[in-house]
C-alpha cells in the first residue's frame, strides 16, 4: 500500500467500493436480524427465555407464550413494511428527482387511507387483500394527481410545489375521511384504530394476504433500478441514451404505489420512513439505484423494527405507535434536508 | 417629483394643454370607482355576516321571531328564548363570527407575508401545533377550559417561532419556512393521532372536533378569550396591512420602500399566530377557512387595496354558513370543519392548479 504505483491505484479505485458496500450490506443484515430477535424477545410484557423458546416451537399455552407468538408476525410485518416503505421512498425520489418525495408527504398514504375507509363504509370490505386492492387504487390516483399538480407551470416539479401540493391534497382528503367516518358510527371505531397506524394488525393471515403484492412491488422497482439511474441525468439525456423515459417512470411509480398501498392496507399510514431511509442510504452507497434499493429495503426494515421496539419498551406498559416514533425521528430529518438545500434549489 | 410639477398647472387651469388633465381625471375616476367597488363589497359582506348571525340566532329546533331574539340579546328575560337563544345559540353564533374573523385575518396575513396562497396556517403546521397541544392538555394532563386555551396558544406560538427560527438561516426564506412548517405539521398531526388513540373512553365526536373543528357545545368560557384577542390584535393587523402588502413586492423591495421587514414580520407573525391559536383552542382548526378566505376575498375585491378586512369577513361568513349547513341542511349533523373541508377541497385543488400554472400570488 505504501508503494503507490499507477496500477496499484487503479486497482484500488475499481475494487475498493465493492467490498465496502458488501461489508455494509452484511452489517445491515446482521443488525436487522439482531433487531428482529430483540423485537421477538422484548415487549411490554417481560417473558423468560424458556417461554420464548417454547413459543417459537409453536406452543401458545399461557399469556407469556401467546404474547411471544403474537410478536413473530408483528416483527415480520415491521421488517416487510419498513422495506416496502424504504424502497417506495427511494423510487419516488428517483422518479420525481426530488429530495422531499415521500409517500407520506406526497399524500399517497392519505389517498390509500381514504380509499380503504370508503371501502369499509360503502362496500363492507374487511379482509387485508381487499384493503390492499382499494388502497393501491386510491394511492395510485392520488400519486398521479399530486405529481401532475406539482409539475404544472414553469420549472417542473420543484420540491416546494410538490410538497405543497401533497400537503394540501392530504388535508383535503383528510376532510373527506372525517365526513365518511362521522356519518357512519358503525365503522367509526374500526376506521379510527386502523387510520392511526401501527403494526398491531400484523397477523399470520394479513401477512400472507399482502405478501404477493409486496413481491410484485419489489420486483417492479428492482426492474427499474437501472432506468432510475438514467432518469437522474434528466429526461433529455436519458432519452438520448436509449432509455424509454415514460415507461420507466410509469413502471417504477406503479411499483412504489403497490408497495405503499399494500403496506398502508395493513398498518395504516406510516410517515417519514420513505423519506429518511433513502437519504441515509445514499450517504452510505451513493446514488446508484442498483445498490440504493436493496440498502433502502434493509434500512427501512431496520428503522421500522427499531421504532417498534422502542415504542413498546420506552413507556411500558403503554405502547407508543410506530407511526409516532418514525414521525418524531423523521420530521427533524426532513427539516435538516430542507435547511441543507440552497434556497435557489428549493 | 416630476409628474407632480407637471400636473399642477393642469389642475389649476394655467396650462392650455388639456391632455394631462383628462389623463389625470381618468386615473382619479378609476381609482374612485375601484375604491367604491371595494367599499361596496365590504359593506355587502358585512351585511351578509350580520344576516347570517341573526339567522343562526333565530333558526334551530324552534323558531324565535326577531323581536324575541333582540330582547334576549339586550338582556331582557323572555321565557324559553332566554335559555335557547341566550345560553345556547348566542355563544355559538358569536364564536362562529369571532373564530371566522380570526381565521380569515390570520390566514391572509400569512399568505401576504409569505407571498404564497398555499402558505396558510393550516398547511404550515401552526393549527396542527395548537390542536395537538389542546388534545394533549385535555387527554393526558386532564385540563379544561381556559387552561386548555393557554396551552394551545403557547404551543402554537412555540411552533411558529420554531419554524421561523429554523428557516432563518442566512436570511429568512419564505420557501424554506413553508417546507419546514409542513414537516413540523406532519409531526404534530401524528402526535394528535396518537394521543387520541390513547384516550380510549374519549368519544369520537370530541376526537373529530379536535381534528376538524366544531362549534358544538360552545359556551362563553371558550368564546370570550377569542373575542378579546380579536379586539386586541385585529386592529393591529389591519393597521399593518399596508406594510404587509409591500411584502408582496419581494423581500428586497419591501425594505427599499421603507418597511422595517424584520420587525413587521415578527409582529405580524405573533399577532396572526395569537388569533389562530385562540380560535383553534375554542373551535378546533376549522378546515380551510384560514386557507380560503384570502383567495376568495381577492376574487371578490380584485387588485384594489388591502385584502385584510374583506378576507376577515369572508372567514366569518364561511364559518357561519358552514355551521348552519352542518346543523340543519344535511341529512345527518356534521361539525362545521367537515362541511368547510368538503366544500373547500375542490376550490383548494383549483387554487393549487391555478397558482402553479401562473406562479402568481393570491
Amino acid at each position: 500500500m505504501t508503494t503507490s504505483t499507477a496500477t496499484d491505484r487503479r486497482e484500488r479505485s475499481t475494487r475498493r467500493p465493492l467490498p465496502l458496500k458488501t461489508l455494509a450490506l452484511v452489517a445491515l443484515c446482521t443488525v436487522l436480524v439482531l433487531l428482529a430477535a430483540l423485537s421477538v424477545t422484548t415487549g411490554s410484557r417481560q417473558v423468560g427465555w424458556a417461554d420464548i423458546v417454547a413459543a417459537l416451537g409453536g406452543s401458545t399455552d399461557g399469556f407469556d407464550r401467546a404474547a411471544v407468538a403474537a410478536r413473530v408476525p408483528r416483527t415480520l410485518l415491521a421488517v416487510l413494511a419498513g422495506a416496502a416503505l424504504g424502497v417506495a421512498g427511494a423510487v419516488m425520489q428517483g422518479v420525481t428527482r426530488n429530495p422531499l418525495a415521500d409517500p407520506g408527504i406526497l399524500g399517497v398514504n392519505t389517498g390509500a387511507a381514504l380509499a380503504v375507509v370508503v371501502g369499509m363504509a360503502s362496500f363492507g370490505l374487511a379482509s387485508a387483500t381487499s384493503f390492499a386492492w382499494v388502497a393501491i387504487a386510491g394511492g395510485a390516483v392520488t400519486a398521479v394527481f399530486v405529481y401532475a399538480v406539482g409539475t404544472l407551470g414553469g420549472g417542473g416539479s420543484t420540491p416546494l410545489k410538490l410538497a405543497l401540493a401533497g400537503a394540501a391534497t392530504s388535508a383535503a382528503l383528510t376532510s373527506f375521511i372525517s365526513a365518511v367516518v362521522l356519518s357512519r358510527n358503525d365503522i367509526a371505531d374500526n376506521a379510527r384504530s386502523w387510520q392511526i397506524g401501527g403494526l398491531g394488525g400484523g397477523t399470520q393471515e394479513s401477512l400472507q394476504q399482502i405478501l404477493p403484492f409486496l413481491v410484485v412491488g419489489f420486483a417492479l422497482c428492482w426492474l427499474c433500478a437501472r432506468g432510475l439511474n438514467m432518469l437522474a441525468l434528466g429526461d433529455d439525456l436519458a432519452e438520448g441514451l436509449g432509455e424509454r423515459v415514460a415507461l420507466t417512470r410509469g413502471t417504477a411509480s406503479l411499483g412504489a404505489v403497490v408497495l405503499c398501498g399494500a403496506t398502508t392496507a395493513v398498518t395504516g399510514p406510516i410517515a417519514f420512513v420513505g423519506l429518511v431511509v433513502p437519504h441515509v442510504c445514499r450517504l452510505l452507497v451513493g446514488a446508484d439505484h442498483r445498490w440504493l434499493l436493496p440498502f433502502s429495503a434493509l434500512g427501512g426494515g431496520v428503522l421500522l423494527t427499531a421504532a417498534d421496539v422502542v415504542g413498546r419498551v420506552v413507556a411500558r406498559p403503554v405502547q407508543i405507535d410506530v407511526g409516532i416514533v418514525t414521525a418524531l425521528i423523521g420530521a427533524p430529518f426532513f427539516i435538516h434536508i430542507v435547511r441543507r438545500q440552497k434556497v435557489r434549489a428549493l | 417629483m416630476n409628474p407632480r410639477t407637471r400636473d399642477r398647472p393642469a389642475t389649476t387651469g394655467h396650462s392650455p394643454a388639456p391632455e394631462p388633465a383628462s389623463t389625470l381625471e381618468t386615473v382619479v375616476r378609476g381609482r374612485v370607482r375601484r375604491a367604491r367597488r371595494r367599499r361596496t363589497i365590504i359593506a355587502v359582506l358585512a351585511v351578509l355576516v350580520a344576516a347570517g348571525f341573526a339567522a343562526s340566532l333565530m333558526f334551530g329546533q324552534t323558531f324565535y321571531p326577531p323581536g324575541d331574539v333582540a330582547r334576549v340579546v339586550f338582556g331582557q328575560e323572555v321565557p324559553g328564548a332566554s335559555f335557547t337563544v341566550g345560553r345556547l345559540r348566542l355563544p355559538r353564533a358569536v364564536l362562529a363570527v369571532a373564530a371566522g374573523l380570526s381565521f380569515g385575518l390570520a390566514g391572509v396575513t400569512f399568505q401576504t407575508m409569505l407571498r404564497n396562497p398555499l402558505a396558510s396556517p393550516d398547511i404550515i403546521g401552526i393549527s396542527s401545533g395548537a390542536s395537538a397541544a389542546a388534545v394533549f392538555a385535555i387527554v393526558v394532563l386532564g385540563l379544561s377550559g381556559t387552561a386548555v386555551s393557554t396551552v394551545a396558544v403557547v404551543a402554537a406560538l412555540a411552533v411558529a417561532l420554531l419554524v421561523h427560527a429554523l428557516s432563518a438561516r442566512r436570511g429568512a426564506a419564505g420557501t424554506r419556512l413553508i417546507l419546514i412548517g409542513i414537516g413540523i405539521g406532519a409531526m404534530m398531526d401524528s402526535v394528535t393521532a396518537h394521543v387520541l388513540d390513547r384516550a380510549a373512553e374519549w368519544d369520537l365526536q370530541e376526537a373529530m372536533r379536535r381534528l376538524t373543528g366544531s362549534l358544538n357545545g360552545a359556551t362563553w368560557n371558550e368564546t370570550v378569550p377569542v373575542l378579546v384577542v380579536l379586539v386586541l390584535v385585529g386592529p393591529l393587523l389591519l393597521a399593518m396591512s399596508r406594510d404587509l402588502e409591500m411584502f408582496r413586492l419581494g423581500e428586497d423591495t419591501a425594505p427599499a420602500l421603507g418597511v422595517r421587514v424584520a420587525r413587521t414580520r415578527l409582529l405580524a407573525l405573533t399577532g396572526a399566530v395569537g388569533l389562530i391559536a385562540f380560535a383553534t383552542a375554542a373551535a378546533g382548526p376549522v378546515a380551510f377557512v384560514a386557507f380560503l378566505s384570502g383567495p376568495i376575498a381577492a376574487r371578490l375585491v380584485g387588485p384594489n387595496g388591502s385584502l385584510f378586512l374583506p378576507a376577515a369577513l369572508v372567514g366569518a361568513l364561511l364559518v357561519l354558513v358552514g355551521d348552519f349547513a352542518g346543523q340543519f341542511l344535511l341529512d345527518s349533523r356534521y361539525p362545521v370543519g367537515v362541511v368547510t373541508g368538503v366544500l373547500g377541497a375542490p376550490y383548494l385543488v383549483y387554487l393549487i392548479v391555478r397558482t402553479n400554472r401562473s406562479e402568481g400570488s393570491l
